[in-house]
């Protein structure tokens, strides 16, 4: 290997800490903005909307159809509630959510950065702002240069102002996810709120206002993590932002001869929120949002000459385009089958577990110490710890018999204090009921150390039955 | 020796050292990152002043907010009472069959329960009162002196041949001291064992038993709960079902202590460790 030094470079001096450039995205209209307008509005209308729906849950319940209640440690989502013991179901909406992000990566690129992340929808309204109050790019830029006066000083106010209250109702719309919409509203509109309440729509108003107002496309490029390793998502048939260097080069003047398609405007790199210029090739800094093929575009459509120049497509189409070979579209592949499936998968297991999810759940834990006592009758007893979670806001009234051990009998603290076949038990509505069970059999009907039971309930007003297995331990015989 | 070369596609130098032809670029941070590195110091600076911080030769900097992790406990303990009077209250005021039938209570009960039980009981009564012998198992229904939430309470409170007035108070004699001759301590004892149907029983053994024990164990040996008289007619042995052992322990007999808990418990803490014995499986 050649490791001798090149003499003649001369480094500069290099900078230990790059000064922030200020990107001034210049507006755009195409297909790919009227897009990302129509999907922020989705955003914001989830965002803003949706805790204000009402679902009628009956007395004593929240009225709020989608509600992460920390206080009541449970989460509404419509007909749906969700116990502290279920966070499985959160588990398994973040692993969709997970794969989901990779599926779409592998079929069509950053489609999630550069259209539905909240980093982009926020950024995106508040450019927007600062567009509608101190113009476009070229105004922006000299704007900023210019000395105060009056002008600038009220634009910048009104532009603070406009941006703090959206901030601020962004970070009061968070809490209402997690607290009764209404009542947290009506708190912080009155000062009556808690400090927490004024705290945390301090917190996310604070970030809102930093993340999207100023520090924006730094997020994607320093903050966040997904854009490292999405790259493994990626393969050659994946959708992504890229210049047709092979049609547009060299470029140059739309008038000079012998030249590519591009007239070297600068439109693109204008557009674009990251500052990049995307004929560099693929950069990590590209958030694939296409706002420079409508940038594009519109100059080619001008001067009349074949569009997507720059392309919302394939590597591999591209590369088949430079060569004169057909295209091929290849959306069943190897990798999106493989995270389809994974995908199906989960999502199949969560519909089924939500189909099947009982409104009761049983726990029992059979008492450690002692493994079993024998009684002075000489009968082998057990203790468990008997747990019913009635998950629905009705009280239920459950009979409790035990299956597979011969006369065995039951008695329950404070309920049945002398051994029965049977005893009834009430569970409460939305409640935990703890229950102290002890088992009890003659010994000769013990054959093992442990013995495998059955706890059966059956519902009195149903006729439901719920067997729920359990061990019952003895002595050595 | 460094190398330090441009890098044609980025534009930016390599730092100039290469480790087997791999190079790295020398991208700049940004310097909003170096701001946030300073801000952090600053705000350290502050908690500094804030805060409790440095140490001085006789005492330390104490803060301008007066902040101490001391108070803050002390506040902590205080709303802590101030929110478990609620129920602190009842505990004291209610006697201990009622607050066993109130639920909530109930609960409260046998989660303070077990932690005193734990802290106090469990060295000899095993954890979740499992015994050891000598030391009564508390999880079956085989009870000395009595398995009902009173006559538990009471136990808890005053001790066995404890040192508190009321404490339980019971002596079986040593048989040995020249009161029963070894033959017939051995023929009681076989007559002992053969009430739990272990081997027979003797004419002689029947009748000491029937003059010495009965008294107190009671004609079949049933137990005598007013003395703390253990059963002998069931499989559940206070010490030692074995022959020598069951010999020594009538001749001199173990009497097992258990100390007076009133003055090292509080009312609250004996009602709730009490309703927790009740609920290990044997209460009555």
């Amino acid at each position: 290997m050649d490791n001798t030094p090149v003499e003649d470079y001369q480094p500069e001096t290099t900078e230990l800490y790059a000064k922030h450039k200020k990107i001034y995205p210049q507006n755009i209209t195409g297909y790919f903005r009227t897009l990302k307008w129509k999907v922020s509005g989705w955003v914001m209308a989830f965002y803003f909307l949706v805790p204000w729906i009402r679902w009628d849950r009956g007395e004593g319940q929240p009225d709020q159809a989608v509600l992460a209640s920390l206080n009541l440690g449970r989460m509404y989502v419509f007909n749906i509630e969700i116990w502290p013991q279920e966070v499985y179901y959160l588990t398994g909406i973040l692993v969709i959510a997970a794969i989901g992000l990779f599926l779409a990566t592998a079929m069509a690129g950053r489609v999630w950065c550069g259209f539905t992340c909240w980093q982009t929808v926020w950024t995106d309204i508040f450019v927007w702002v600062e567009r509608k109050i101190e113009g476009d790019r070229n105004k922006r830029k000299r704007f900023d240069a210019q000395p105060w006066n009056f002008d600038k000083i009220w634009r910048k106010t009104a532009k603070q102002a406009i941006w703090i209250a959206f901030s601020l109702l962004t970070g009061a719309g968070f809490l209402f996810f997690f607290n009764d919409a209404p009542t947290t509203a009506m708190n912080l509109l009155t000062g009556t709120g808690s400090y927490e309440e004024y705290g945390f729509t301090a917190l996310f108003a604070g970030t809102t206002y930093i993340l999207a107002g100023f520090a924006r496309e730094q997020v994607c490029i320093y903050m966040c993590p997904w854009p490292r390793f999405q790259g493994a998502m990626f393969d050659e048939h994946s959708l992504i932002v890229t210049y047709e260097a092979w049609r547009g080069e060299p470029r140059g003047k739309a008038k000079a001869k012998d030249l590519g398609d591009c007239v070297d405007c600068n439109l693109c790199v204008n557009v674009c929120p990251t500052g990049i210029d995307i004929r560099d090739g693929d950069q990590f800094q590209c958030i694939g949002c296409a706002l420079c093929v409508d940038a594009c575009n519109s100059i080619m459509t001008k001067l009349d000459r074949p569009g997507n120049l720059i392309t919302y497509d394939s590597a591999s189409n591209q590369m088949a385009r430079e060569k004169g070979l057909p295209e091929k579209k290849r959306v069943i592949r190897q990798r999106t089958i493989s995270y389809s499936f994974l995908l199906a998968a989960v999502a199949g297991l969560m519909a089924f577990g939500l189909m099947n999810r009982t409104e009761l759940e049983i726990n029992v834990q059979r008492d450690r110490a002692p493994l079993f006592v024998q009684l002075s009758s000489g009968e082998i007893r057990n203790g468990y710890t008997f747990k019913l979670l009635n998950m629905v806001n009705v009280p239920q009234t459950y009979t409790l018999s035990i299956g597979g051990l011969e006369g065995a009998q039951i008695s329950v603290i404070n309920i049945a204090k002398d051994p029965v076949k049977q005893v009834t038990l009430e569970a409460p509505g939305d409640e935990v009921s703890t229950f102290r069970v002890f088992v009890r059999v003659p010994r000769d009907s013990l054959d093992d150390r442990f013995e495998d039971m059955d706890f059966v309930l059956t519902n009195t007003n149903t006729g439901e039955v719920i067997e729920y297995g359990a061990r019952f331990a003895g002595p050595d015989n | 020796m460094a190398n330090i070369e441009r890098d044609e596609v980025s534009g930016t130098d390599t730092t100039g050292h290469e480790w087997d032809g791999l190079k790295e670029l020398n991208t700049p941070l940004p310097r909003w990152w170096l701001w946030t590195f300073y801000a952090t110091i600053i705000y350290a600076v502050g908690a500094w002043v804030v805060y409790p911080s440095w140490p001085t030769l006789t005492t330390y900097w104490k803060g301008t907010s007066g902040y101490s992790s001391r108070v803050d406990l002390t506040n902590d303990l205080a709303a802590q009472t101030q929110e478990r009077s609620v129920w602190t209250k009842k505990f004291a005021a209610l006697p201990i069959t009622e607050i066993a039938q109130d639920r909530n209570l109930q609960e409260v009960a046998m989660a303070g329960g077990k932690v005193i039980f734990a802290d106090n009981c469990a060295p000899c009564h095993g954890s979740s009162g499992t015994g050891a012998p000598g030391y009564p198992v508390l999880a079956d229904d085989d009870w000395l002196w009595g398995g009902s939430l009173e006559e538990i309470e009471t136990t808890v409170r005053y001790g066995i041949r404890g040192a508190h007035d009321d404490t339980r108070v019971s002596e079986m004699p040593a048989f040995g001291d020249d009161y029963l001759t070894a033959a017939q301590i051995k023929s009681v004892a076989g007559h002992v064992l053969s009430l739990s149907g272990q081997g027979a029983s003797s004419a002689e053994g029947a009748e000491v038993f029937e003059n010495e024990c009965a008294a107190c164990h009671g004609e079949k040996g049933e137990g005598g709960r007013d003395f703390g008289a253990p059963k002998l007619n069931d499989g559940l042995w206070l010490y030692s079902s074995a022959g020598d052992d069951l010999i020594a322990q009538i001749s001199k007999p173990k009497h097992g202590v258990m100390p007076t808990w009133e003055g090292r418990l509080d009312d609250v803490s004996i009602k709730q460790v009490s309703i927790y014995v009740h609920a290990l499986g044997g209460g009555e």
